[in-house]
């Protein structure tokens, strides 16, 4: 089954050439076949592998497929290639199978819309660019997903291109990646070149990582910063988050597949895939988790005072992507993976269910609107439900066990800090304060919908409410693949995991202040580290932390809402600064946008106009010039012809002479 | 007397080559009444399809024969494939087109293969004598070829420009050869090359000479500036099928004579020649590119472009490494399958008695024709160096080979040149998308032979370009051995 990887990617490839070309043609029932079920079958084919790869001993598990020599040049050769590892296998499940349910609610969801085939073609192209980045074998191809995917994000966050703010989001989105692809850009480069110092050309993930310890620390510290930068930009982390709650003018599937299950994880992806280089350089891993928890808790910070529900949802997503570094960041990539893979699941569900909503309210996305939705619409209110007790970290849901293990890690790995742990715990109550609001909001309390949408508010078809139903299982047993040791789990993800990222043989090494800190508490216990009882009490703490976030919740927008009303015209300041999203949008606009577009004038009237165009204008004249002149030199009569024939042997003869003469 | 040892397998190509020419013309004259000859095209077609099939089989093996004037390796295989692709797509363009311009008579076919006959013989021959054989023959079949359309002057004039210039360098081309015997005592390759070497002949003035006029020779062939003159006049008055054949044909087997004779017999003198053809690639590329912009006609204008493509492949046989001398075959069959598609696009566009080859004939056809257009823009792309494309690649691969030898001025001038040819090409483009229709042209007939070949290049161009490294790595291996 290994050899037949290229499925995978074939499939969606399929679909799009199909859906691309005789879509249009075909109609709609064609489209609804095709789009899904071309995903559908990489699905299965993943499965298979997947079984395959598990049924082999862990330190046999990893194939590579080359399918052609892509470039050749000198001793530089690039394939086309896939990889089978279990971090590979573990992504290509993950974004197939939600890929799979979610195309199926789109059949529901974009059902009225005309442009239906486009919708699949740009789809299943965004499946296909997302398994080459990350099955591919080297760096070349996966930046080609990298790409890929970003240029599908542009076009579905574009797709009501009528609309100007869909559009103008779709443009931000690629400009913003822009900047953070150049990083990745110029890391592979500085990585190629580096590498090729010692006399080795080549960009394929095996051999660079097996190559990786001949590079000095400073070099690898850049290249993973760098690498890093282009991180940033796809999973949307300070200070290049800002392209993502605009990316909410797409449709509410995409925002679901694209913004919040799959492409905004290729930077977690990427990161742990470099795992090599990354551990190679403490340095880079500090601004990972850094970075990481401070995008945590500061989009947390703004999810309080949105009213629009995907724009809740979209800062949202970044905060739990910036759990997910965190983990890469200290050093546990698996952990960073499982989460990761949970919040597919859950965040999937949560902008299905938020589509589902708009579905029942004829578009409505405003949450001042909504309200005591419960009733009506049951099973979306349920599945949404699910999704925010996951998210929230409630005990039992898969959310509880990929963050718990990210938080213990974050305060116990030796790449971990105390303060680490307290920011991304105070960021997980935050969470679950947001999102109750939101369910508070959206579900319970009076209804404040408009009255002419009231009465056609319907739970929304099959075709949706089966794949909710699916995520919101996965969202509950999702976690019990990495049930964690101390609670009697035996950790599948990591050990999974292991051969690629590492045992985390390291995560056992305490640093010096948590080893002072867990001998003190540990001092009557058993020797040995970090007691388990450690573990347990940080888990406790973190559960605490959200219960607490949920009761102010409860308190605000259920027991008492006027409160919130009454705060914010209490901390009239602050309230504004975070509603506005602490004004980042207005600052890149003066810093960036307005100076680049008077520099970008200047240029053009200055530069441009004059000496760009002269020049040009001029070279162009004087080539035109000569080539009048020149023509005239073809008279059209044999003997001239043979003349300069003549003339060119007397040429290079009276060459050979003189050269003879003064050799 | 020991009787020569004949392996006539080792010219089995050639002999099918022959074998179907000589057919063709004893066809032709049984059924001489036909008015239709395109079934002459067929027969030919498979002649040449057999005779590749034959070549392929002999893949892998370096074989000598005819005591040792004749060679059968990696080298001679690329180039007849390459020649025989081209022998295939001429034939195919050829049949709605001759039929059109009343120029089916049935000697036509099998002078393309005795053509293809005498390029095959310059690629594989050791022997000095065989390589002037084979490109007389080459030589003389296109002369006749150039003056099919015997009612139309501008065809005659080009036949008899031709055939006088080109006597004239086959007279350098002899002299030199003569030159050679009289300095080394031989005519093998290998021989001239070791006795050079052995009596330490690189200042002896004779081979100095000889030199010089080689360089004459074979710069007439290639079209070289300043032997180039004929070109544009010739590839504007042959019929466009023959022009899409010499620009290709000839100019390859130009090439590949060129590149064995020298890397095989005069090593030695490459610094003295290195310079010289380091200015004749510049002047090349520059002449070609600059006067292709003021030409009116499209054929004038892709016969200068043709100059400036020598000159690119110039630059790779200055750089002379083995990125270098793979790059030229890769050029070479790069240019056959974007140059022949582009004449394709030319002869397509033509009907009886109205040739349209002016450049502004173009304007507007790009809605009109969108399928050709499309074919003809993928192809001025390629010639232009556009990535994905065949031509980028093949530039790619001359341009990177002289920057590993430190020829750097010399790639800044071809890429240089390059952004100029741009503008020509694009021009046409402009026209076809973006310029209003002068006069309305209708009544196209597309041949489903030429269409064929439209495709059949089309593929050719995209396949080099995206998929670069198959044949990259075939013509890298197909040069081991010469060097």
């Amino acid at each position: 089954m290994f050899e037949y990887v290229w499925l995978i990617p074939l499939f969606p490839a399929i679909g799009f050439v199909l859906n691309g070309f005789l879509g249009r043609r075909l109609g709609k029932g064609f489209v609804s076949w095709v789009g899904p079920s071309a995903i559908g079958l990489s699905f299965l084919t993943a499965i298979f592998i997947f079984f395959e790869l598990i049924g082999r001993p862990p330190a046999e598990r990893h194939f590579e497929k080359v399918i052609f020599d892509w470039v050749v040049s000198g001793n530089f050769r690039t394939v086309i290639g896939y990889q089978i590892d279990p971090l590979s296998i573990l992504m290509a499940l993950v974004v197939t199978g939600v890929s799979f349910f979610i195309h199926i609610y789109s059949v529901g969801y974009m059902h009225d819309d005309p442009g239906y085939p486009r919708y699949f073609t740009y789809l299943n192209l965004f499946v296909f660019m997302m398994l080459n980045l990350i099955l591919a074998n080297n760096f070349l191809l996966m930046f080609v997903g990298w790409e890929g995917v970003g240029l599908c994000s542009y076009l579905l966050i574009g797709f009501w291109f009528e609309k100007d703010s869909a559009s103008n989001a779709g443009k931000k989105a690629f400009v913003v990646n822009r900047v953070g692809d150049f990083g990745f850009i110029l890391g592979m480069f500085l990585l190629f070149t580096s590498l090729g110092k010692h006399g080795i050309w080549t960009l394929d993930f095996t051999e660079v990582f097996a190559n990786a310890n001949k590079l000095d620390p400073a070099t690898v510290t850049t290249i993973t910063i760098l690498l890093f930068i282009g991180a940033c930009g796809k999973s949307a982390q300070i200070p290049l988050y800002v392209w993502l709650p605009d990316a909410m003018e797409g449709p509410t599937p995409v925002s679901s597949l694209i913004h919040a299950a799959t492409m905004v994880t290729a930077g977690v992806y990427m990161v742990a895939r470099c795992n090599v280089l990354y551990s190679m350089a403490p340095v880079s891993m500090a601004i990972v988790a850094i970075v990481g928890v401070a995008t945590a808790i500061y989009t947390a910070s703004i999810g309080f005072c949105q009213t629009d529900i995907k724009k809740v949802l979209a800062y949202s997503t970044i905060s739990q992507l910036g759990y997910m570094f965190l983990g890469v960041g200290v050093g546990a990539y698996s952990a960073g993976i499982f989460h990761l893979m949970t919040h597919a699941f859950f965040k999937g569900l949560l902008f299905l269910g938020a589509g589902s909503v708009m579905h029942a309210l004829s578009g409505e996305l405003d949450m001042r609107k909504m309200g005591a939705l419960r009733k009506k619409i049951p099973i979306t209110f349920w599945t949404f439900f699910i999704a925010t007790l996951a998210i929230a970290g409630i005990p039992g849901l898969s959310g509880f066990f990929s963050k718990d293990e990210i938080l213990w890690q974050a305060f116990s790995s030796s790449h971990g800090h105390f303060l680490l742990w307290l920011v991304a715990a105070v960021a997980a109550g935050m969470t679950a304060f947001y999102m109750f609001r939101a369910l508070f909001m959206t579900f319970f309390g009076q209804s404040r919908v408009d009255p002419h949408v009231a009465h056609h508010i319907h739970e929304s078809p099959k075709i949706m409410t089966v794949p909710l139903m699916i995520l919101a299982f996965l969202s509950i047993v999702g976690g019990y693949v990495g049930v964690p040791h101390v609670l009697g789990g035996a950790n599948h993800v990591h050990e999974f995991l292991a051969p690629v990222v590492g045992g985390g043989a390291e995560l056992g090494k305490a640093h010096a202040g948590i080893s002072l800190l867990s001998q003190a508490w540990a001092s009557s216990g058993e020797a040995g580290g970090h007691s388990a009882a450690l573990e347990l009490l940080m888990m406790v703490i973190s559960v605490v932390i959200a219960l607490i976030g949920i009761g102010i919740a409860y308190l605000f927008y259920i027991k008492n809402p006027a409160l919130p009303k009454l705060l914010a015209e209490r901390w009239r300041g602050l309230y504004r600064l975070v509603y506005n999203k602490y004004y980042v949008d207005e600052l890149y606009e003066i810093l960036f946008i307005n100076s680049l577009k008077s520099l970008g004038t200047g240029l053009w009237r200055g530069f441009d106009d004059f000496v760009i165009d002269g020049t040009v204008n001029g070279i162009a004249y004087l080539i035109g010039w000569l080539s009048g002149s020149i023509r005239r030199v073809q008279t059209g009569l044999v003997q001239n012809y043979a003349f300069a024939m003549i003339l060119g042997g007397v040429i290079i003869a009276g060459y050979y002479l003189i050269r003879g003469i003064f050799y | 007397m020991k009787l020569p040892e004949i392996d006539l397998c080792l010219i089995a190509p050639e002999i099918i080559v022959a074998a179907f020419g000589f057919f063709v013309l004893l066809v032709d004259v049984f059924f001489s009444k036909r008015e239709n000859k395109a079934y002459l095209g067929w027969i030919s077609l498979v002649g040449i399809f057999f005779a590749g099939a034959l070549a392929v089989t002999q893949a892998g093996s370096v074989k000598s024969g005819f005591e040792g004037m004749f060679i059968s390796d990696g080298y001679a295989l690329f180039f007849r494939i390459t020649f025989l692709i081209i022998a295939f797509l001429t034939v195919l363009i050829s049949m709605g087109y001759t039929q059109r311009e009343g120029i089916a008579f049935g000697e036509y076919y099998a002078l393309i293969l005795f053509a293809t006959l005498g390029m095959m013989l310059m690629a594989a021959g050791t022997h000095l004598v065989i390589i002037f054989l084979g490109l007389e023959t080459m030589s003389i079949s296109i002369y006749i070829l150039a003056g099919m359309m015997r009612e139309d002057k501008r065809s005659v004039e080009a036949a008899l420009k031709y055939f006088l210039l080109g006597a004239f360098a086959t007279g350098f081309l002899l002299y030199g050869i003569a030159l050679i015997y009289g300095a080394t005592g031989s005519l093998y390759l290998k021989d001239v090359a070791s006795y050079i070497a052995s009596k330490n002949l690189l200042r002896n003035p004779m081979l100095l000479m000889s030199l010089v006029f080689l360089t004459i020779g074979f710069g007439f062939k290639i079209a070289s500036v300043p032997f180039h003159m004929w070109t544009p006049d010739v590839y504007e008055g042959a019929p466009t099928s023959i022009t899409a054949f010499m620009a290709t044909g000839v100019k390859a087997a130009g090439f590949s004579a060129l590149v064995r004779v020298f890397f095989s017999a005069l090593p030695g003198f490459r610094p003295d020649w290195t310079s010289i053809m380091w200015l004749i690639a510049v002047a090349t590329m520059t002449v070609g590119n600059i006067v292709a912009i003021s030409q009116s006609n499209i054929k004038r204008m892709l016969a200068y472009s043709s100059i400036a493509h020598a000159g690119y492949i110039l630059v790779a046989f200055v750089a002379g490494n083995d990125l270098g001398v793979s790059g030229i075959l890769f050029y070479l069959m790069a240019y056959a399958f974007m140059n022949i598609g582009a004449f394709t696009c030319v002869i397509l566009l033509g009907k009886k008695g109205e040739e349209n080859t002016l450049i502004r004939d173009y304007a507007g056809i790009g809605f009109k024709y969108p399928l050709l257009s499309a074919a003809m823009t993928i192809f001025l792309l390629s010639m232009a160096g556009i990535p994905p494309l065949g031509g980028f690649m093949a530039k790619f691969y001359v341009f990177s080979a002289a920057v590993k030898e430190k020829f750097y001025w010399l790639a800044i001038l071809g890429v240089l040149n390059s952004a100029v040819s741009v503008y020509y090409y694009l021009r046409v483009t402009v026209l076809m998308y973006f310029r209003e229709p002068e006069r309305e042209i209708t009544g196209l007939q597309f041949s489903p032979a030429a269409v064929a070949a439209l495709v059949l290049a089309v593929i050719g161009t995209l396949y080099m370009g995206i998929f670069p490294s198959n044949v990259l790595s075939f013509a890298q291996k197909s040069i081991a051995g010469l060097m």
